[in-house]
């Protein structure tokens, strides 16, 4: 059972407090911060001890979600139930950030009112909670055109003509409630998480693709949604290679929400989704990727004069023409001591910089078109260089997201919601896949 | 109010302000007076009035907030108040009032934690647990866990286990997970109704819910504890949910599935062998993930995949992170162990880097590694001699210092690199390195006379003459008039074993019984690295008779060691000793006492030995593996404050009387005659008994 739950913001500052034992006192938010600054490094910070009372937090949005207790409870519980909470938190407010902590405080703990009592778990499901919550949403979301430059990020399948801005999805749940009531929106993101290590020759070492299907839905009454996958799907390790137009992972979880009565035949999920954000089905793909990974990198490194590394990187994406991959960023370690750089890059969009702190040189490139190659010269000064100290570059780690591409190749082929339905309710598909690890070695 | 201002003073005007019939100012104001309400118990008495009036509101959720919120009132006093609403609360028509009301006969019982229980409440919970709302069911067993407490918690008989396990579809994942450990504390009656209850649970192994899927796999292991099989069929199902978690975004979900998964391989180390991949390092993930993988990389490592995860960890070691850099280079050094060439490999290269955290981290990996593996001493002196530039913290020169010592014959540049050393001691900071000097001197001197003799002299001289450092000069002395002995005499002293003595660690990798851990697996002990106190004392007692060997042993040994014994000792484990603490101490004693057994070593497995010998509080350190005809342990233990470390001996030409009988012989620190004589008598005791046990 919990004894406390309190929300820190990074500089420790209390955004939120509830005791609902009376166990322990309040210092214990000032001991909590206390002993999380002075970790080093290779401490775990998860779960920590002080006198009998236990601390167990997760840091979301740059905060730090804490839960205490005198107990011995289960550490997944816990865990995920903090993770729940922020996730609630962001349904209701529409974006993590400290300052809509702040702003919201009295939502958040109705919230908490409703979540937990006497340290006990009650609910955390958004379709009984939204009956007992009274307080509106203040949203901070200032207009920036920043904001319209990103239009057409995400591909809508099911509308091409119309595309919502990213931002979309990032608004409070409830603002229906209100007279100026938001659109009856469904958004169904299929998003992956890539982590590749590429072996020094260009081969493939390890691929893993870890993929979810998150419903963020702001229809104010819910009725079943059918959602139909790839018909060619196919799960598990035992089917024949032959077959290449099959989509294959190998392992599939749902949401237990989820009726699968069609899912053998059809690859119909049934799904009445409650307001806010689920994620109704997750799925793993390991080792073999049905397409290559993403980017392949042709690094040299030599030495130049007598004490600097001339680093040439080429590096191609092996997307389809029509996508592009966005906010590339390539982080090269450079050996001990390097004190300056010069570059030669491609194109002025892309940057460069020396990071010493780091041992790394960073290269940024914003857009990453399919197919094309870039290359980069980097000449880094290396006081005292020995042949040795080129080990020291290497494996280069790449970060990046790809709008409208899916690498395992799951698709959603149809979006349909029961005609129960009452007025017209918009429909959204968005793919995305981001890097989670991204290593080349050199 | 939250942010730690206090505006207790308002609490007058909150009074007032909670009459008031807007929802949303009500919650703020019942807020406000739960967090004022111990500091001003007066004031908060004319609230009552309001609340209670609240409570008979025809809105379920007015009545269910304000019962909720008066019973979050602590302070004395607030019993007699709050009872009848309570008791109204438990037949409400709600179920989200019956929720709140069941969870406030337990704040009532903690309000007030001396008095009598009132069993017509505790009653009353018990028939709620038939409610048909599933979180009433729920809160109704964390309410009854509360008032029990102090006779051990609500009582799980078979008609409400039976109750409990149908109604688990209802139950959303927190309850299912809440309810899957208080059924740990049931017990099937028969072998049929077991796998009735685990059949109904099955599902639940695969559950999406990480937490819920752990649950129910500790309530798997603790079930069928008789039946390894179902276990180990337990853990396969639910492999699969664990590497997810070990793959999950959140990285805190991350590093616990990590230390379960840890946990699951220390009886099947198997399990993940094809999922290796799962466990390199993202080059985002914090430096506590990193160290959990590498850990487990390292248990993982077998003729397949020995290659890229070399490749994998010998990536690490130049990370950024220095900690990092030397755990990935230890890492490489335990695999070392069993695929020495091509780690030794790796290693080489990375002296090539000149850096010092990681020249320093190999040579300390290539002692370890000697120790270990003597068959790679050749290799290592190779490089050793072959690396120019030395270490610069004082770990890493003490580790150069006592290989060059160990093995100073191989290395033949070694009087050179000590010469630099003697040179600079008047700059080394650390007393420590100057002691390894010392030793490494005297122990080079030995081997290689001519080369050495006058640097010795000189650092002798040093030391004895100008050094500040007490214990350093009291070591130079020391060797100082050891030398003055003669050579023979030095050696006998100085030298000890070069490598780990024949005898197998039983640290090492082997498969430990499920038993020893399940009753950590899933608590927050496990992550937070230490022992918590364990509140589920009725879990850990069930446990304890899974421990079979123990319990065969237990009436046998109690019963004959005292009628054995002539005078009563007590022995007590005390903090474990590390092997080379027991090495040490056992080179510096003198052999007190030395008996026959009169029994022959048991020919029962070493861990049935090793139980049995904890039992009676003797810890076993180490002993031979298999049916060798020399077979040696060192056990140890501790009483009255002193500690006794014993050897047993079978089948060594030099003993006689010890082919078909063990010999003992004790060492102790402070001497205690008496406490000898009761050690050799229990020992005798239970080897006598494992022998009848096993014959």
């Amino acid at each position: 059972m919990i004894s406390q739950i309190f929300i820190l913001s990074s500089k420790g500052d209390h955004l939120i407090y509830k005791d609902f034992r009376g166990e322990a006192s309040k210092d214990s938010i000032n001991v909590f911060y206390e002993m999380v600054t002075a970790l080093s490094g290779d401490q775990t910070p998860v779960v920590m001890s002080h006198k009998d009372l236990h601390f167990i937090h997760v840091r979301q949005g740059g905060l730090y979600w804490v839960a205490s207790t005198k107990t011995n409870p289960s550490p997944f519980t816990i865990i995920e139930f903090l993770n729940r909470l922020a996730a609630l938190t962001k349904d209701y407010c529409g974006s993590l950030s400290e300052k809509s902590v702040r702003m919201n405080f009295a939502l958040i703990y109705e919230l908490l009112d409703e979540m937990v009592d006497f340290g006990y778990i009650q609910t955390t499901s958004t379709d009984i909670l939204k009956n007992f919550i009274q307080t509106e949403a203040v949203s901070s979301k200032p207009f920036s055109l920043f904001d319209l430059s990103n239009v057409g990020l995400f591909g809508a399948e099911t509308q091409q003509s119309k595309v919502a801005p990213s931002v979309a999805a990032s608004r409070p749940i409830m603002s229906s409630r209100g007279e100026q009531s938001g659109k009856n929106e469904i958004f169904v993101d299929v998003i992956e998480r890539l982590s590749v290590v590429i072996g020094s020759k260009g081969v493939l070492m390890k691929s893993d693709i870890q993929g979810e299907i998150r419903i963020k839905c702001f229809l104010p009454t819910s009725s079943e949604m059918r959602i139909g996958l790839n018909e060619e799907l196919s799960i598990g390790k035992s089917q024949q290679k032959g077959y290449s137009s099959a989509v294959r992972v190998d392992e599939c979880r749902f949401h237990q929400a989820v009726k699968l009565d069609e899912f053998d035949t059809f690859r119909i999920l049934k799904v009445c989704p409650s307001q806010g954000e689920q994620t109704v089905m997750q799925y793993q793909l390991c080792d073999e990727l049905p397409c290559a990974p993403p980017f392949q990198l042709f690094p040299s490194v030599q030495k130049d004069y007598v004490n600097r590394v001339l680093i040439f990187l080429k590096l191609r994406c092996d997307l389809p023409p029509k996508s592009t991959a966005l906010n590339v960023s390539i982080t090269v370690p450079v050996p001990k001591g390097s004190v300056s750089m010069s570059q030669e890059l491609s194109s002025p969009d892309q940057t460069a910089e020396l990071q010493p702190k780091n041992k790394a040189l960073l290269w940024e490139i914003p857009r990453f078109p399919g197919g094309a190659q870039l290359s980069a010269l980097f000449k880094v000064d290396v006081p005292g260089l020995s042949s040795a100290s080129l080990l020291e570059v290497g494996p280069v780690s790449m970060s990046f997201e790809l709008a409208k591409q899916t690498c395992s190749g799951l698709q959603i082929r149809f979006l349909r919601l029961a005609p129960t339905q009452t007025g017209l309710s918009q429909r959204w598909v968005r793919y995305v896949t981001h890097s989670d690890s991204y290593t080349i070695r050199i | 109010m939250t942010q730690g201002l206090d505006v207790s003073a308002l609490f007058m005007d909150m009074v007032k302000a909670s009459a008031k019939v807007d929802i949303v100012q009500k919650k703020l104001v019942y807020l406000y007076m739960c967090t004022y309400a111990s500091d001003k118990p007066d004031l908060a008495l004319l609230a009552i009035n309001t609340f209670r009036k609240d409570c008979a509101d025809p809105n379920p959720m007015v009545r269910g907030l304000a019962l909720r919120n008066m019973c979050n009132f602590r302070m004395p006093g607030m019993t007699e108040y709050i009872e009848q609403p309570i008791v109204a609360g438990l037949r409400d028509k709600a179920s989200y009032v019956r929720r709140v009301a069941v969870l406030g006969c337990a704040k009532m019982h903690s309000l007030q934690p001396n008095t009598e229980i009132d069993g017509i409440i505790v009653n009353e919970l018990y028939a709620l647990l038939r409610d048909p709302d599933p979180v009433v069911v729920v809160n109704c067993l964390r309410a009854l866990e509360e008032i029990l407490k102090d006779e051990g918690g609500v009582v799980i008989n078979k008609p409400i286990a039976h109750h409990l396990l149908n109604r688990m579809k209802d139950l959303d994942s927190w309850a299912q997970s809440e309810v899957l450990t208080f059924l740990l504390r049931y017990h099937p009656r028969s072998d049929d109704e077991l796998f009735d209850v685990l059949s109904l649970l099955h599902a639940f192994l695969q559950s999406a819910h990480a937490h819920v899927a752990v649950a129910t796999l500790r309530l798997f292991l603790h079930l069928a504890s008789a039946h390894p099989a179902v276990q180990a069929d337990a853990l396969l199902c639910t492999s699969a949910p664990l590497l997810a978690t070990c793959g999950a975004a959140s990285r805190e979900l991350r590093f616990t599935g990590l230390c379960h998964v840890q946990q699951v391989m220390r009886s099947q180390p198997g399990l993940f062998g094809t999922h290796y991949k799962c466990f390199f390092c993202g080059y985002s993930e914090p430096t506590y993930i990193k160290f959990r993988k590498m850990e487990i990389l390292v248990e993982l490592v077998n003729d397949e995949n020995v290659a890229l995860v070399l490749e994998e960890l010998r990536s690490y070691c130049t990370d950024v992170s220095p900690e990092l850099a030397q755990a990935a280079i230890a890492a490489i050094g335990r695999i070392a162990r069993t695929y020495s060439e091509k780690c030794l490999d790796i290693l080489t290269g990375l002296l090539a880097l000149k850096q010092d955290h990681i020249t320093s981290a190999v040579i300390q990996t290539f002692r370890d590694l000697v120790w270990f593996c003597p068959q790679s001493t050749a290799a290592v002196c190779q490089t050793v001699e072959a690396c120019v530039d030395s270490p610069q913290d004082s770990e890493g020169k003490q580790t150069l210092l006592w290989l060059l010592g160990e093995h100073g014959e191989q290395i033949s540049s070694a009087p050179y690199v000590m010469e630099g050393y003697i040179d600079g001691l008047k700059t080394e900071l650390s007393s420590a390195v100057k002691m390894e000097l010392l030793t490494t001197a005297v122990k080079t001197f030995l081997c290689r006379p001519a080369e050495t003799q006058d640097m010795l002299g000189r650092l002798l001289h040093y030391c004895i003459e100008e050094e500040s450092d007490v214990c350093v000069r009291d070591r130079a002395l020391l060797y100082y008039r050891l030398l003055q002995r003669g050579v023979e005499e030095t050696r006998k002293v100085v030298t000890g074993p070069k490598s780990d003595p024949s005898m197998s660690v039983l640290t090492g990798r082997q498969e430990e019984p499920i038993s020893q851990w399940a009753s950590t697996f899933n608590t927050l002990g496990l992550l937070s690295g230490r022992d918590l106190c364990l509140q589920t004392a009725v879990i850990s007692a069930a446990d304890q008779p899974s421990n079979s060997t123990g319990k065969e042993l237990l009436p046998d040994v109690t019963l004959s060691s005292p009628n054995d014994t002539e005078e009563e000792i007590s022995l007590s484990l005390g903090p474990p000793l590390s092997h080379e603490t027991f090495e040490k101490m056992w080179l510096d004693l003198e052999i007190l006492h030395r008996q026959t057994l009169g029994s022959p070593r048991p020919r029962t497995a070493p861990d049935t030995l090793q139980a049995a010998l904890q039992l009676v509080k003797i810890q076993t350190l180490a002993f031979t593996p298999g049916d060798t005809v020399l077979w040696k342990a060192y056990i140890y233990t501790r009483s009255t404050g002193t500690l006794i470390l014993a050897e047993l001996l079978q089948g060594d030409p030099q003993a006689p009387g010890s082919d078909e009988s063990l010999v003992v012989s004790v060492k102790q620190q402070p001497v205690n005659q008496h406490a000898i004589r009761g050690f050799a008598s229990i020992l005798k005791s239970v080897l006598q008994t494992l022998n009848v046990d096993s014959s």
